[in-house]
């Protein structure tokens, strides 16, 4: 018996599978796709979704859902990109986005805690209000050129590896937003009450936890890492743009779920929001490297995933329930 | 006697004009169980919820250890030293045990929560209580028993003074009961004031120094427990002196109708949910299903309506041979059922009287045959008429009515599909006596009229009075068939008690 | 053009009113008419009417025409909605739609009849998969339907091979263009799909169901309700109203554009249903509620243009509006209301 996975990490042990299978596949079918290169671009590129999915995945684990992420992402890199171009420093530019993003969320989640909204609604809300908005600051493409961004973020803290290879500073970005995410909701007060929260909400009450405090924080954090990617987006793209990242909090939560997080709430795992990252990542690395297929099959597939995983987690907790 | 902890003086609470709590006083004592009885509607949960901070009270004084306190929250109240546990586990399944145990007051070390000491805490407060368990194994892996100490081990964790458990044995069996008074006694011998609710009265009596009774949201008395015989309890929390108790008038015990039964089955079972057995049921007759919650009484109508499959066993119906294999089944059958859980199970709570009337009538017409709404209307008129159901009028909306409205409304949905069988699963749950004598006058009209019924009540007297026949459920399965001279509370009470003397099961 | 149209147009929405006093439809259909006004009195030309040829022209018929894509999603999604469910999906399946008729059109060289018939088809699969997954694997409707958002418009794509197909048929070119009685095809369309919708579902049993399924599934299916074919078919409705509406998108522009094809209608669409009274927790629906709904979103993206306001910057008040929608939903938020308003009162 003691040899049995226990059933909460079942998913994360298939999506660590399919990782492996998709990464060992790419590998045998083409020549360089095991090289570092490949490696340290599957952590670099996919910075900025990772980080706004590990917001998602906190959400999702209080019992609700975040659809605001890819306008949130939009609207800091398009801000940020203004506010250089206009002459504020780097670093005062990113910091006034976090505090935006993290004061859009925490409103989200106001609405959604004193009203008992749903959230699906209210973020979907959010989303229009932030896409409207990023035009607001500019219209257009903005690209972004200060030494902070081309010197001090692409050279200064990128980390050489040899002479041709180094972990760009997004990669970077990414493991330590997994880490402190994982440290976040491991081992504080604030993580557990979130599982607690999406387990059952009642009983959390009744348990006398801060729910209200939590919701609204959850969303204030959300709101925050999705302000982070977007920042981690500029210093990857080099420019903001309103309108791009359409959809990307689809992406985020087939991420969360794909990485083991149960959508009902309560059940999953940082660290498995990065491996779903990962997946998907991959897949896109897949098709690229594959020549002739299409992008679109990157949709179909990551549909069919989180189809099968969603189905995973429903079978197991139907068994769970019976025995 | 020791001084009260708790103290309560004079706790009025109104709902929208109505009177729940009119000056009840209630005391609870260091190193006392004192149970807390009262019919359905007594106000015993207004009161616990009013100790607990879940409302806030328009009158009155709550004291504990001479301090006045006004919790506003559950919170509130567990710092002032009231712990509380519900019928109902209020834990996060998805979690360990220890950290149910330790949730919203974890030890912290460097900011970061101190795994180690929220395990041996955990471990501490359950050894309080004189268990030991796997405190990292998730809570949804334990026992509904073991989840309900562990709701006990968490609310004593804080330095509680009181703890109230409300309704806590409903849905535990024998064993685990005794296991949980056990760790009752436990905590009583060091000194804790216990407030237990429940309508259990074998519990009440097995472990209670003292008795407060409520009515009608009034206080009756505080007694203690030695001093009152139970029969003088029963006639307290109903109202009722004891020489007007029902003994006396309970149905003529009829031979049953000849021909063959409407309804019989055989071997009849689904595993780990009943066992095996056989029973049927003429027209023009009551079978009543006895047994305590969670004997099988339940599961035996959710069988036999379809709701659940069985997985051996025959059934026929009429003498022909049938499988029902779907509440929709059932209702083409022409049997109705009514669940024990009126509110999740039966209600369409926004929906007015007159769709939730003619809604199982329409589903057995099918989806293109529209009941026309004439028809809907003088039907629904009828059987407000007949029930004596009080509502402002047709179209209110179901959720207004009181609950022995409701009740009768859910009736009527299923004798407007003019039922052969009817299975009513404690039909008198949650509704005022007048209300209940209405609906036991409609179960000896219909019965009359042809009807078969099978009752199922956790109140003997009632299945007594109105039944012909009795079965008796314990664990499961099948343990006795009364009937004739036999069907009186004292045998029906000793089969399900196990005391021996019950006839054995009829073939 | 002579004022008496504006006289007759605002007596008959002032009788339309009067009509839906106390009846839930009122509410939003005040809120259309309060923007209308806004528009007759701001902005410059919103009310011009003009008959050309034998058809109508104006900006309220635009609104008309334009909002015939979100009057349809609406009237499935209210359907779904009121079974306690919602359809992410729509959307995409509209892409489905269309690039199965084109493909039927270009590839097959399948009559114009045989190719709407195999594009309400593929809707209608499409609708059945959300369905499947809803009532047969009971998987939340959210997550359900998020699949097919996600993965239909690569299936849409993969169907049109990730061009824009373009076809000159006249009869798909009439769905999205035409005129009838002097007005837009589409309406026409839109008012049959409302007719038989209310028909099949206030002259069966249909409604009945819904609302039992929305009112407590439990409690639908121990009375005997076949409760998950209802709610399957229900999807597959919904797919069949986003399959009409992605014909009428690809009529529209004689083309298939798996990528901007319904994109965000169901969005409009779920607010257009909700503003129309229909609760997101499920039970009563409202399909009058659903059309004014629709309008009212399709004249506030109109006024917003006329006003000159781009329509990237248009989302923000459609964000006001469904977090309005929201609140005035929500029971906190109307007791808080009443509250403030009565404050006497206990």
């Amino acid at each position: 018996m003691k040899a049995r996975l226990p059933q909460q990490q079942i998913p994360v042990a298939a999506s660590l599978a399919v990782l492996l299978l998709l990464y060992g596949g790419g590998c045998a079918l083409f020549p360089h796709f095991g090289s570092l290169r490949v490696l340290i671009n599957l952590f670099g590129d996919n910075a900025f979704l990772g980080i706004a999915a590990v917001g998602t995945t906190f959400v999702i684990l209080s019992g609700g859902i975040d659809l605001s992420v890819g306008s949130v992402v939009a609207f800091t890199g398009i801000l940020v990109a203004r506010l250089v171009a206009q002459g504020v420093a780097p670093p005062a530019a990113l910091a006034i986005a976090l505090l935006l993003g993290a004061l859009f969320g925490g409103l989200m989640g106001l609405l959604i805690q004193a009203f008992d909204l749903p959230p699906f609604l209210v973020t979907l809300g959010g989303m229009f209000l932030a896409r409207g908005l990023g035009f607001m600051v500019h219209a257009e493409s903005i690209a972004i050129t200060h030494p902070f961004y081309d010197g001090f973020i692409a050279q200064t803290l990128a980390i050489r590896v040899s002479s041709r290879l180094s972990i760009p500073f997004t990669a970077v970005c990414l493991v330590a937003v997994v880490a402190g995410a994982t440290a976040l909701a491991r081992w504080t007060p604030f993580g557990r009450n979130v599982y607690a929260l999406g387990s059952n909400e009642a009983s959390a009450r009744l348990m006398g936890l801060p729910v209200a405090r939590t919701k609204v924080g959850v969303y204030a954090l959300a709101g925050f890492l999705s302000a982070l990617g977007g920042c981690v987006a500029t210093f990857y793209m080099q420019s903001g743009n309103p309108a791009s990242f359409v959809g990307l909090e689809l992406d985020a939560i087939a991420a969360a779920v794909i990485g083991g997080t149960i959508l009902r709430g309560g059940v999953g795992f940082i660290p498995g929001t990065l491996v779903g990252v990962l997946i998907l990542g991959l897949i896109q690395t897949l098709i690229t490297f594959q020549g002739d297929l299409n992008t679109w099959w990157t949709r179909i597939i990551i549909g069919a995933l989180l189809f099968l995983f969603i189905l995973l987690q429903e079978m197991i907790s139907r068994f769970a329930r019976r025995s | 006697m020791s001084l009260p902890v708790l103290e309560a003086r004079g706790i009025t609470k109104r709902f929208a004009g109505v009177t729940a709590l009119d000056g009840v006083d209630f005391n609870a004592r260091a190193g006392e169980v004192h149970a807390l009885m009262g019919e359905n509607g007594a106000g015993k949960s207004t009161l616990i919820k009013v100790l607990t901070g879940a409302y806030a009270r328009d009158e009155g004084t709550v004291r504990v250890g001479g301090e006045p306190i006004a919790p506003r929250c559950t919170g509130d109240a567990e710092a002032a030293g009231i712990a509380t546990v519900y019928q109902e586990v209020n834990l996060i399944p998805d979690l360990s045990v220890a950290e149910n145990i330790g949730l919203g007051r974890q030890p912290l070390r460097w900011g970061c929560i101190h795994w180690r000491a929220v395990r041996d805490r955990a471990r501490r407060a359950l050894a309080r209580l004189g268990l030991t368990l796997d405190v990292d194994q998730p809570l949804s892996t334990c026992s509904i028993a073991v989840q309900q100490l562990v709701a006990v081990a968490r609310a004593l964790d804080v330095s509680a003074r009181v703890l109230i458990l409300d309704e806590p044995t409903s849905s535990l069996d024998e064993r685990e009961v005794g296991e949980l008074f056990a760790v009752i006694r436990r905590l009583r011998a060091d000194g804790m004031a216990i407030v237990l609710v429940t309508h259990f009265l074998d519990q009440v009596y097995a472990i209670s120094d003292r008795i407060t009774v409520l009515r009608n949201g009034r206080l009756v008395g505080e007694f203690a427990a030695a001093d009152l015989p139970r029969l003088e309890l029963v006639s307290h929390m109903l109202g009722r002196p004891c020489d007007e108790l029902p003994a006396a008038g309970r149905a003529a015990a009829s031979l049953p109708p000849p021909g063959a039964p409407l309804l019989a089955v055989r071997d009849f079972g689904r595993k780990n949910v009943l066992r095996p057995l056989d029973l049927h049921v003429h027209a023009g007759e009551v079978l009543g299903l006895a047994g305590l919650l969670g004997s099988g009484r339940t599961e035996l109508a959710r069988l036999l309506f379809g709701i659940d499959r069985p997985d051996c066993g025959e059934m026929k119906v009429a003498g022909h041979l049938t499988k029902i294999r779907s509440p929709g089944a059932s209702l083409r059958l022409r049997f109705g059922f009514t669940p024990e859980d009126r509110k999740t199970q039966a209600l369409l709570p926004n929906l007015s009287v007159r769709e939730n009337l003619i809604v199982a009538l329409q589903v057995r017409r099918g989806l293109w045959r529209r009941v026309p709404r004439a028809e809907q209307d003088q039907l629904t008129a009828r059987f407000i008429q007949a029930l004596g159901i009080k509502a402002s009028g047709p179209e209110q909306a179901i959720k207004h009515l009181s609950g022995g409205n409701q009740q009768k409304v859910l009736l009527a949905r299923w004798l407007a599909t003019e039922p052969r069988l009817l299975i009513l699963d404690e039909p008198t749950r949650g509704i005022d006596v007048g209300a209940q004598a209405d609906l036991e006058r409609l179960l000896a009209e219909l019965r009359a009229q042809g009807l078969a019924l099978i009752f199922i009540s956790s109140e003997i007297s009632e299945l007594v009075r109105n039944s012909q026949r009795i079965i008796v459920l314990r664990d499961h399965a099948k343990v006795a068939e009364l009937a004739g001279g036999e069907v009186e509370e004292s045998t029906v009470m000793r089969a399900i008690a196990d005391e021996g003397g019950a006839p054995p099961p009829h073939g | 053009m002579g004022s008496w149209i504006h006289l007759v147009f605002w007596l008959l929405f002032a009788a339309g009113l009067w009509a839906a006093r106390g009846r839930t439809v009122f509410w939003p259909l005040l809120a259309l008419g309060l923007l209308l006004l806004f528009n007759e009195l701001f902005t410059p030309g919103f009310f011009a009417l003009e008959v050309r040829g034998g058809h109508l022209y104006g900006t309220r018929i635009d609104i008309l025409n334009e909002g015939a894509k979100i009057m349809l999603l609406g009237l499935g999604l209210t359907l779904v909605i009121a079974t306690g469910g919602v359809d992410l999906s729509v959307g995409a399946t509209m892409a489905i739609a269309g690039a199965v008729a084109a493909q039927a059109l270009v590839a097959a060289h399948l009559s114009p009849g045989l190719a709407i018939l195999a594009a309400l088809v593929a809707a209608a699969l499409a609708g059945a998969w959300n369905g499947l997954l809803v009532a047969v694997l009971r998987i939340p409707p959210i997550v359900a339907t998020l699949i097919l958002m996600v993965a239909g418009r690569g299936i849409a794509q993969l169907i049109t091979g990730g061009q824009i197909i373009t076809f000159a048929d006249p009869v798909l070119g009439y769905l999205g263009n035409g005129w009838f009685l002097g007005l837009p095809f589409t309406l026409t369309v839109v008012l049959l799909a409302f007719g038989l919708t209310a028909l099949l579902t206030r002259r069966t049993a249909l409604g009945l169901f819904i609302e039992a399924i929305g009112e407590s599934e439990t409690a639908s299916r121990y009375t005997g309700l076949p409760a998950r074919t209802v709610k399957f078919f229900v999807y597959v409705f919904s797919g069949v109203c986003a399959g009409v509406a992605g014909l009428i998108a690809a009529g529209n522009i004689h083309s298939a554009d798996a990528n901007h094809a319904g994109l965000y209608l169901e969005l409009d669409a779920i607010i257009a249903a909700v503003v129309g009274g229909t609760s997101l927790a499920g039970g009563r629906f409202y399909l009058a509620g659903a059309l004014v709904g629709a309008l009212l979103m399709q004249t506030l993206t109109t006024t917003l243009y006329a006003l000159n306001v781009s329509a990237d910057v248009a989302t923000v008040p459609k964000a006001l509006v469904i977090l309005a929608a929201c609140l005035l939903q929500s029971p906190q938020f109307r007791a808080r209301l009443t509250r403030r308003k009565s404050p006497g009162a206990a």
